[in-house]
């Protein structure tokens, strides 16, 4: 039983590794190394070379100059296969199952002992899960179809996957970007126990993560290490300011409240999920003009189902929504639109962007109709040329031209293209969905700091958002919404993250419980 | 780095050719057919004197007018299989417009007769359009059932009300429509050659799609319709007019070609004269890449194509099917060695197993 008895990772090296794709540099002459039972943070901005360097690990690519060691002696990796032999294992972002067949199926497709010629000996991975889940205290339930898990259990899925192939060296890349709060404690504490067994190279842009969980971290810039060091040496602080080259401080709100006018009030909102039920199940909401109301919750609770309806993307089942007094339920997205609201969507690779279209074009994607980029119908390309060039140069988004994919763009540049098309739109109102999911610190604090600006000059913003700090440091007043109503209202200053915790989980501060 | 380039080109078209030979050659090889001799005259036959060139181009001319239209349905996410009954019914309302006004002066019947081919046309788009964008039906589904219904409605037509007459006392067995009147006839261009007007109308539809799809808003939030459409719907485009607008663009494209390939070509409706132009259409518009600039090319080498085909079979004694086989190989070569160049890491690879991976970029 080859896959059995891998022999124990005691030591990983990577020595002088260097990358070359057309035109960039995207290693240079990367050397780090990773001992037994270690955790290893590998941080750094979008783009810095951090997955490619794992994808050369893995065998996906063959680094142009340098060498990998496995406990001493030199391996060389043809293709991942190779990587899975050798012990290595990796979780990618983008999680690789197949939604409609079952948990047992989809880790069977990877279990090639289970195969023989003309059938899969399902019984026999199901008994190695088993094995897995025991030994690492991972459950999920082998019968259970890949669409119906949350994306925890599927990462869950992902991780028994990877032990199941018999990795003894594991590799995440971002695993908590798309986890909540509570799945992502889950997963920290649950890496933390597995470190007795295992060795773990953790990508995250999420710093106070690393700082709990990492023994050492290596800061990739631009191709080349930046720093190494031991995590508890260091402040998260101090990483950011490494990983960016300057100091970072994310901005917080600390204007006092403006008693503008009320710009948006939803009244006794119901709006049905894709399933059918009543995702936003009678809502109560009031934003004030210059104002930031952060919606703090648990994803799932019908944040999306409320921007939607919002956006005129999903049809109101009842209640109304008043935008500066006038009813914009069930309106047509572009009369939401040209009512004046701004709208930053949860999908930024698939709604924000049309991924195909050069960075100008989706500039222009609400307004293809607008006197000033089209007179009678006729674009006018001068003028849109003009108009990325300014936002470019504006929004200090990185990329040779404005005619390159919006798609192929990383993506908090992907982010920073809608923010610019929606903030130079000038818009009375701003709904922002989850707008730095994913991005590392330099670009979730430009993005913070615009969204202040855009507050100070009067506009109002509601702001949903998972991460408790980035509600608290941004919101003038924070709503928290669970299971489709918001279960509370609370000031800056009265507010903490215990407090949005519990009320996260449903339980309002009298301590009974909310339904 | 760039002697590396051209080279590399010049190697991946070389054995792309090779490729398709070889296997070409080793099809007519199982038939027992003359190889050389195949393929001299597909290669040469088509483009001997003005005749053939003629020939060539006639068949260039629908293919690039349905192709255009095609390819605004494409880009707006909508794949039209139905061209082909489109055509069908753009050639019954053109000859239907000529049956009834046989007095007609021209100025007035050749513009009627071909709006009525492009709104022939463009009803039996709209329908698959409709029913798209109101009630999510699967164009494939739609518009491959509506090419059999064109279909037998055009053979019906054709047996039945617009018989010639002559047809019933002489019987040559087509069904066919009389002559129609010399008003609707589109004039020859080349003497000795059939080439005509119908030239003039292809140019201008395609400079006009260009137009539409590269210059207008129009076409703007078409392409974006087609290339992200949860990025359109939340753009405020409404995805489903388009959708609908592109389907009656192209099935108005497809019924005018049919019009005007009867007035331009044949003077009459025939059965069998859409003769696969609408499939054939869906490669020529993927082939040119979706763009007016590359439909042009490519719909001349397509007719080239089917003038070979013709050719083989009276000259080489090889069946036009054999030779449409042949061109299935070499369109699947060319698409894979465009593949090939369009991919820069498989360059860069190659690259460094010829030279090695030191910074050959300069030298090499």
């Amino acid at each position: 039983m080859p896959q059995e008895i891998v022999n124990r990772i005691s030591s990983l090296r990577m020595e002088g590794i260097t990358k070359r794709f057309p035109g960039t540099l995207a290693c240079d002459d990367i050397s780090l190394s990773v001992g037994e039972g270690e955790i290893l943070a590998l941080v750094g901005e979008n783009g810095a070379g951090k997955t490619t360097l794992m994808n050369i690990l893995m065998g996906l690519y063959r680094p142009d100059e340098g060498r990998i060691l496995i406990n001493g002696s030199e391996v060389v990796f043809r293709s991942p296969n190779d990587a899975f032999a050798a012990g290595l294992g990796m979780v990618h972002q983008q999680y690789m199952l197949v939604a409609n067949m079952t948990v047992l199926e989809n880790i069977a497709l990877g279990y090639k002992r289970a195969w023989s010629p003309l059938r899969v000996d399902l019984e026999m991975v199901r008994a190695r899960i088993g094995e897995v889940a025991d030994r690492y205290g991972l459950s999920v339930d082998p019968d259970a179809f890949v669409w119906q898990l949350s994306i925890g259990e599927q990462q869950r899925v992902e991780l028994v996957k990877t032990l199941c192939l018999g990795a003894r060296f594991l590799i995440l890349d971002e695993p908590t970007s798309a986890l909540t709060p509570q799945e992502t404690d889950e997963l920290i504490d649950l890496l933390k126990r597995m470190r007795s067994e295992l060795s773990i190279i953790f990508i995250s842009h999420k710093l106070h993560e690393v700082k709990n969980l990492s023994d050492r971290v290596v800061i990739l810039r631009r191709g080349s290490v930046a720093f190494e060091g031991s995590t508890s040496e260091h402040s998260p602080g101090e990483i950011a300011a490494l990983m960016t080259g300057r100091e970072v401080v994310l901005p917080k709100n600390e204007a006092p409240c403006c008693e503008g006018c009320e710009a948006l009030a939803i009244r006794g909102l119901k709006v049905r999920s894709d399933r059918g039920f009543l995702a936003v199940d009678g809502l109560d909401l009031s934003i004030c003009s210059g104002e930031i109301v952060g919606l703090a919750g648990v994803s799932g609770n019908g944040q999306r189902e409320l921007a939607e309806a919002i956006n005129g993307l999903r049809s109101v089942e009842e209640g109304e929504i008043l935008f500066f007094g006038r009813d914009i339920a069930n309106l047509k997205p572009g009369e939401v639109i040209a009512e004046g609201m701004g709208y930053i969507p949860e999908e930024r690779n698939t709604e924000g962007i049309v991924p195909p279209f050069s960075m100008k074009e989706n500039f222009i994607l609400k307004d293809s109709g607008d006197p000033h980029y089209a007179s009678r119908s006729f674009l006018r390309l001068k003028e849109i040329d003009r108009n990325a060039d300014r936002l470019r140069e504006e929004f200090d988004i990185r990329s040779p031209d404005t005619r390159v994919a919006a798609g192929s763009l990383s993506g908090g540049n992907i982010q920073k293209v809608i923010l610019a098309r929606e903030l130079s739109r000038a818009p009375r109102f701003l709904v922002a969905v989850y707008p730095t999911r994913g991005l590392d610190m330099g670009a979730a604090e430009f993005i913070h700091k615009r969204l202040l600006e855009k507050r100070a000059e009067g506009m109002g913003i509601l702001l949903v958002s998972e991460e408790l700090e980035e509600v608290l440091d941004l919101s003038d007043r924070i709503a928290v919404i669970f299971k489709g109503r918001i279960i509370d209202t609370l000031d800056r200053d009265s507010a903490d993250s215990r407090k949005l915790g519990v009320l996260m989980a449903g339980v309002k501060e009298s301590g009974d419980e909310a339904v | 780095m760039k002697r590396f380039k051209t080279l590399y080109t010049a190697a991946v078209i070389l054995l792309a050719a090779l490729t398709a030979a070889l296997a070409g050659a080793l099809i007519l090889w199982t038939i027992g057919a003359d190889v050389t001799r195949t393929y001299s005259v597909i290669a040469f036959e088509p483009l001997k004197n003005a005749m053939q060139i003629g020939e060539v181009m006639i068949r260039a001319i629908p293919l690039t007018i349905i192709a255009l239209g095609i390819s605004v349905a494409y880009r707006c996410g909508i794949i039209n299989i139905g061209a082909e009954g489109q055509m069908s019914m753009g050639i019954l309302a053109a000859t239907a417009v000529a049956l009834a006004m046989p007095d007609a002066p021209r100025y007035a019947l050749l513009p009627m007769a071909l709006t009525a081919g492009a709104l022939g046309g463009a009803a039996w788009g709209f329908i698959p359009g409709v029913l798209k964008a109101r009630l999510h039906v699967s164009e494939l589904l739609s518009t491959v059932m509506l090419n059999y219904i064109a279909a037998q409605f055009y053979t019906f037509c054709l047996r039945g009300p617009m018989l010639d007459p002559a047809e019933i006392t002489m019987g040559s067995g087509t069904p066919q429509s009389m002559r129609l009147t010399k008003a609707i006839w589109l004039d020859r261009l080349v003497p000795g050659t059939r080439i005509h007007a119908g030239v003039w109308i292809a140019l201008a539809l395609a400079f006009l799609t260009w137009l539409l799809l590269f210059r207008t808003s129009w076409g703007y939030r078409m392409r974006a319709s087609g290339a992200g459409e949860r990025a359109a719907k939340y753009g405020g485009i409404g995805v489903e007019r388009y959708l609908v607008a592109a389907m009656v663009i192209s099935g108005a494209f497809a019924g005018l070609a049919g019009a005007v390939e009867i007035s331009g070509v044949h003077r009459r409706a025939i059965e069998g004269v859409t003769s696969g132009y609408g499939f054939s259409a869906i490669v020529v518009a993927l082939f040119g890449g979706l763009h007016p600039a590359g439909i042009i090319p490519a719909s001349l080498f397509f007719g080239m194509l089917l003038v070979g085909a013709d050719m083989t079979q009276r000259m080489a004694g090889v069946p036009a099917n054999v030779v449409t086989a042949l061109q299935g190989v070499i369109i699947l070569v060319i698409v894979a060695a465009r593949m090939v160049l369009e991919n820069p890491y498989l360059a860069e690879r190659v690259r460094v197993r010829l030279f090695g991976s030191a910074e050959g970029s300069g030298e090499a």
